[in-house]
């Protein structure tokens, strides 16, 4: 599909000022999270590393990591938006979300690139996933699909 | 925000359309546009015009006027190259030579043929810079092999094959042999010295206008045409002439023989500097391509942990325009094939950024890029997760 290359002003701001991360190795490094996750590949040419705080069954930090594209990195951030805003999402509440809901925030992302922020939703259930493993809430984990052979690498 | 200069450092891709150029295509749009095929006083001086232009081409390449054919692209000549060639000799054979870093051009037209017109292709592996040795083109051909094609300089990396070793090779075998020379307009284009049958170039990569091109066909050739009609030509290309950007083409080229000794060197100075500035200011880098053997102004380089795309949107922010072998910025969403033939990991050739060099690349252009770069690369570095450990970067 011969789109051209342009993000909307949001997802250019979430890029050249991306929110919730770390400043340093040490802050990563002493990063005290109750789930982590991360899902991707380099050799695919996107990984998202989420790092979550949990309260009261709510999200009241996250931080994150992408390789990727702009759209990859705005997307990321701004999901980290959504589930920490207004007190923290509930965990109930941030496993449903859908690439859309993010989508839908940034404005608007060309066609091609909605494959981008599919990691972004994954990777927060995967530290979901991590944090009811953790706390031996096992039965409350989910099972996602398995990731679309998207650029022919294996996973 | 304040209005910023651009670098524009993706000459590779297109350049913009010298002042003297322009300057001589103008009267074919207003005053002397006839169609060179009409009888009559306007139409004989589009002919003429042409016929000039079709002279002075000749020159430039060293090779006769009824030998050049003017197309509409560099893609259109390879494509006319390839099945022009393929169909007029099938019943000497089928099989065709080429090298797994062509431009896909060259790649797309060869697996047409293998589709449609029961050709076999063999792909040539490179070396680990993107060259193809003589050797391994003697091994590949075949009693059925009637064509051989193999580019000049590489688009992506900007490595220059030995292409009169490898036409050698060709004639030892009687097998014609086509290069693509888009871009290589300051290299040597003599097309005796290069021993070549057939030879691509276009217009847009020499400060001509885009849309047009010039495909050398040795006299005694036989090639078939794509395009039928009023027999423009020489019967090889109908349609009516783009008689402006013929003439336009060929002064560039004029330009380019008169200029190039004197540009190869400067923009070679700037390459290097560009190159050896990376290489010492940021980390973890890798230069793709040949050290030596490379195009005067093609940098190549993959800035591993980081994604292209990503960089080239903070480098376009700051007013400087490249390009990246990153699957993001393609089209069929796979990172480079060029820089994976040379044999490097998909993650490596998704951190490649491409700068091409031109005409108006000055040194301050460079100081420019080399102010930018270290503190984009390290801030996207601090958002990566990825940490690429030498095991990785071979694919």
């Amino acid at each position: 599909m011969a789109e051209p290359w342009f993000y909307t002003e949001t997802v250019k701001d979430h890029f050249f000022n991306p929110r919730n991360i770390f400043k340093t190795e040490k802050e990563i490094a002493e990063y005290k999270a109750d789930g982590v996750g991360e899902v991707g590949s380099p050799a695919c040419g996107d990984v998202m590393k989420m790092w979550i705080k949990i309260k009261d069954d709510r999200i009241v930090e996250c931080k994150w990591q992408t390789f990727g594209c702009a759209s990859a990195i705005a997307s990321t951030s701004m999901l980290s938006v959504i589930v920490t805003e207004h007190n923290g999402m509930s965990l109930d509440k941030a496993l449903d979300i859908k690439p859309q809901d993010i989508v839908s925030r940034l404005g608007e992302l060309p066609l091609r690139k909605f494959h981008c922020s599919v990691l972004g939703h994954r990777a927060l259930r995967a530290a979901i996933n991590d944090y009811f493993k953790k706390t031996k809430q096992e039965k409350r984990m989910v099972k996602d699909e398995p990731m679309q052979n998207i650029c022919g690498v294996k996973q | 925000m304040l209005a910023m200069k651009e670098v524009y450092l993706d000459n590779a891709a297109a350049t913009f359309v010298d002042p003297r150029v322009k300057a001589v295509m103008e009267r074919f749009w207003s005053r002397d546009y006839g169609n060179p095929g009409s009888f009559h006083v306007m139409g004989l001086r589009a002919l003429r015009a042409m016929n000039s232009a079709r002279s002075n081409v000749a020159k430039v390449l060293n090779c006769s006027s009824d030998e050049i054919v003017f197309t509409g692209c560099g893609t259109e000549s390879i494509n006319l190259a390839l099945k022009g060639v393929f169909l007029a000799n099938r019943s000497k054979g089928n099989h065709i030579i080429t090298s797994r870093v062509e431009h896909k051009s060259v790649l797309e037209t060869c697996k047409y043929l293998e589709k449609y017109e029961g050709a076999k292709v063999t792909y040539l592996p490179v070396n680990k810079y993107g060259q193809v040795s003589a050797s391994n083109l003697e091994k590949a051909i075949r009693p059925d092999t009637i064509l051989v094609s193999i580019i000049y300089g590489n688009n992506e990396v900007g490595t220059i094959n030995h292409i009169s070793e490898l036409s050698k090779v060709a004639k030892k075998h009687n097998v014609l042999f086509h290069t693509d020379a888009c871009q290589a307009g300051l290299l040597d284009i003599n097309v005796n010295r290069l021993g070549v049958d057939l030879f691509s170039m276009n217009g847009s990569k020499v400060y001509a206008p885009k849309g047009v091109g010039l495909l050398f066909i040795r006299k005694g050739v036989n090639v078939v045409p794509l395009l039928h009609g009023g027999g423009q030509e020489s019967g090889l290309r109908s349609g009516t002439e783009n008689v402006a950007f013929i003439v336009g083409f060929a002064k560039a080229l004029q330009l380019l023989q008169k200029e190039r000794k004197k540009e190869f060197a400067r923009i070679a100075v700037l390459r290097d500097r560009l190159v050896s500035g990376i290489l010492n200011s940021v980390p973890k880098v890798i230069l793709n391509g040949h050290p030596k053997d490379r195009l005067p102004g093609n940098v190549n380089i993959s800035f591993l942990d980081i994604e292209g795309e990503s960089l080239l949107l903070y480098l376009n922010e700051k007013g400087i325009c490249a390009s990246s072998g990153s699957a993001c910025t393609s089209k069929s969403l796979n990172p480079s094939h060029v820089i994976t033939a040379l044999g490097w990991s998909h993650e490596v050739a998704h951190g490649s950024i491409r700068f091409t060099l031109g005409r108006r690349t000055t040194s301050a252009d460079i100081d420019r890029v080399l102010k930018v770069l270290p503190g984009a690369v390290e801030k996207l570095r601090r958002l990566s997760p990825v940490n690429i450990k030498e095991e990785d970067l071979y694919g």
